[in-house]
């Protein structure tokens, strides 16, 4: 399978050849050339920035549209703990969880009750491998994907586990066939998603050949076809949650080092907060911690690029809802354990290297700061690059020119124009 | 004529991932019985903040409820460190709570308050290094 899918794509009708996006994506993976924005596959995280700031919408996410539930016979539907946050006077989630049922799914299964699971997995395995520390959460698609580009010598801290998403499709797919009888082929265990990372975590899996999950719907897709529901659901009596405070609580910034029950840990959402915090870590700066989360977007999945909802207001919602649920209702049983380690390791691919040797790389390298030289410094974005330095990188691979920089173009045209003159 | 039913629950002061149980099975189960709902949420409410109580200062304990046609009384029993300044502990914003209980919400100091605003009888009987019974009771609409 390729292993560089990307869930962000361009809308290159809408694409105007700004330099908004180029500027803000924090693994400078897009260029603009010939008056549209492209994205270099290797660098990209999935982390939606280019979304969020593009000013003309041409920055889109993919995901599967709702009628993927047509493709199967039983449909499950794992809700994402952020979207509890997406609606207004709640206070019981029961009332989403039927209402799902109503907009068509056969049956729910809470992606928050995996969590908590997750969360026993993690307080054992960390309690049990004190040497290790500090772990890091790899429940962020983004981030485990910077990690694995940027910083493989934090690979060793990932927590081993897959995220509770998987697991909960794993669960959810069993209990369906348990309930109905059919073939796994014909249930279709369909998640509702925040943001397109997670897409990429389906079709692109890292640390297993595929995914349990079959298909990838978006929570802002999804709000609109639920809304009409929730009214009849809020008298019913069926009851299909099963999870508690800690389950919920990983929708937001802070929740998952929560269900720890520990004290030393970090939780930092934001891209460049999460960047920051890696290159601190990777300097050996946090020592005594034992766990940091971190989220690559602001405020956590709530702040996703396919929510609804401001991520601060949802994040109160949940705190909200989260108020008088028992600490947890999804336990271990002992059969669990074995299944949810991860089976592939993450490796290391060094996109960023410039050579295929040491050698080559320093040579590349010094050509890179040679050019940096004569180019003005300005960082403008003109040539289509984010940096003077990332242009000098990309002339070295062989991917731009000197003359793409139109302060040097500019500067060439004036001796010309000099030389004819005086001729 | 009027029935009593009775419902015990054993709070395990050993695990903390389970705190909280006890009041939402006491919940679901006033929810089969037809109660008023306003009357579950104040009972559920304050058992909560009760059990809760128990698991991190007390190191569990036993609850005990009975549901009449009048009201639902409960009875929190523990045989923790015991409450040595009930004034103060009754004080919005005061908790002797741990830091790693701090993040899913706990500690904000609103427990006992909060029981005393949601039912409409309580009392407190405690002694330091022997335990502490609280007794509540909501009344049915």
């Amino acid at each position: 399978m390729d292993k560089f899918i990307n869930s962000v794509r361009l809308d290159s009708d809408l694409c105007k050849g700004c330099i908004n996006c180029i500027k803000r994506c924090p693994t400078q993976a897009i260029r603009v050339s010939n008056g549209k924005a492209r994205i270099i596959r290797e660098f990209c995280i999935d982390c939606g920035e280019c979304i969020r700031v593009c000013p003309h919408h041409a920055k889109k996410a993919t995901y599967d549209s709702l009628d993927i539930m047509n493709k199967f016979e039983y449909t499950v539907a794992l809700p994402a703990p952020s979207f509890y946050g997406q609606f207004n006077n709640l206070d019981d989630i029961n009332i989403i969880l039927r209402a799902l049922k109503l907009m068509g799914f056969d049956d729910v299964y809470e992606v928050s009750g995996a969590a908590e699971l997750v969360s026993e997995m993690s307080r054992n395995y960390i309690d049990n491998h004190k040497d290790k520390r500090p772990f890091i959460s790899s429940a962020c698609p983004s981030v485990v994907r910077l990690i694995r580009v940027r910083f493989p010598n934090l690979i060793e801290h990932l927590l081993p586990f897959y995220e509770p998403m998987e697991i909960a499709a794993s669960m959810a797919k069993d209990k369906a066939v348990r309930d109905t009888g059919l073939s796994p082929d014909k249930i279709g265990v369909i998640f509702i998603s925040p943001c397109p990372a997670k897409v990429t975590s389906v079709y692109a899996p890292l640390g297993r050949d595929h995914s349990s999950v079959d298909g990838v719907v978006a929570i802002k897709e999804v709000y609109p076809e639920i809304l009409p529901f929730m009214k009849q659901t809020a008298d019913e009596e069926e009851e299909l949650a099963i999870s508690g405070k800690i389950g919920i609580s990983w929708g937001g910034s802070g929740g998952e080092a929560g269900g720890l029950l520990i004290d030393s840990y970090l939780a930092a959402d934001g891209i460049e907060n999460v960047i920051r915090v890696l290159e601190d870590l990777e300097d050996q700066k946090f020592s005594d911690l034992e766990f940091i989360e971190l989220n690559a977007c602001s405020g956590g999945c709530v702040g996703g690029v396919l929510q609804v909802e401001n991520p601060y207001v949802a994040k109160s919602r949940i705190k909200r809802l989260r108020r008088y649920l028992p600490v947890a209702k999804m336990h271990l049983e002992d059969d669990i354990n074995e299944k949810q380690y991860m089976n592939k390791k993450i490796r290391y691919e060094p996109v960023f290297k410039l050579g295929t040797s040491m050698l080559e790389s320093l040579h590349m390298m010094a050509q890179v700061e040679e050019i940096c030289k004569r180019l003005p410094g300005l960082d403008c974005g003109s040539c289509g690059a984010p940096t003077c330095k990332a242009l000098a990188e990309d002339i070295v691979r062989g991917d731009a020119k000197e003359s793409d920089c139109i302060h040097l173009l500019r500067e060439y045209l004036h001796k010309i124009s000099d030389d004819l003159n005086s001729f | 004529m009027s029935d009593i039913i009775h419902l015990s629950y054993m709070v395990d002061g050993d695990d903390f991932t389970r705190a909280g149980e006890a009041s939402s099975d006491l919940k679901s189960k006033l929810k089969q019985m037809g109660v008023d709902p306003e009357v579950i949420r104040k009972v559920a409410i304050a058992m909560y903040e009760g059990e809760i109580n128990m698991v991190i200062h007390a190191h569990g304990g036993t609850i005990e409820v009975d549901v009449s046609e009048d009201k639902v009384v409960m009875v929190l029993k523990d045989n923790g460190p015991g409450i040595s300044d009930i004034k103060k502990a009754m004080t919005a914003g005061y908790s002797t709570a741990s830091e790693n209980v701090r993040s899913l919400g706990f500690g904000a100091g609103m427990g006992l308050p909060n029981m005393d605003k949601y039912s409409d009888n309580m009392k407190i009987d405690t002694a330091v290094g022997k335990g502490t019974t609280i007794t509540m009771d909501v009344q049915m609409k």
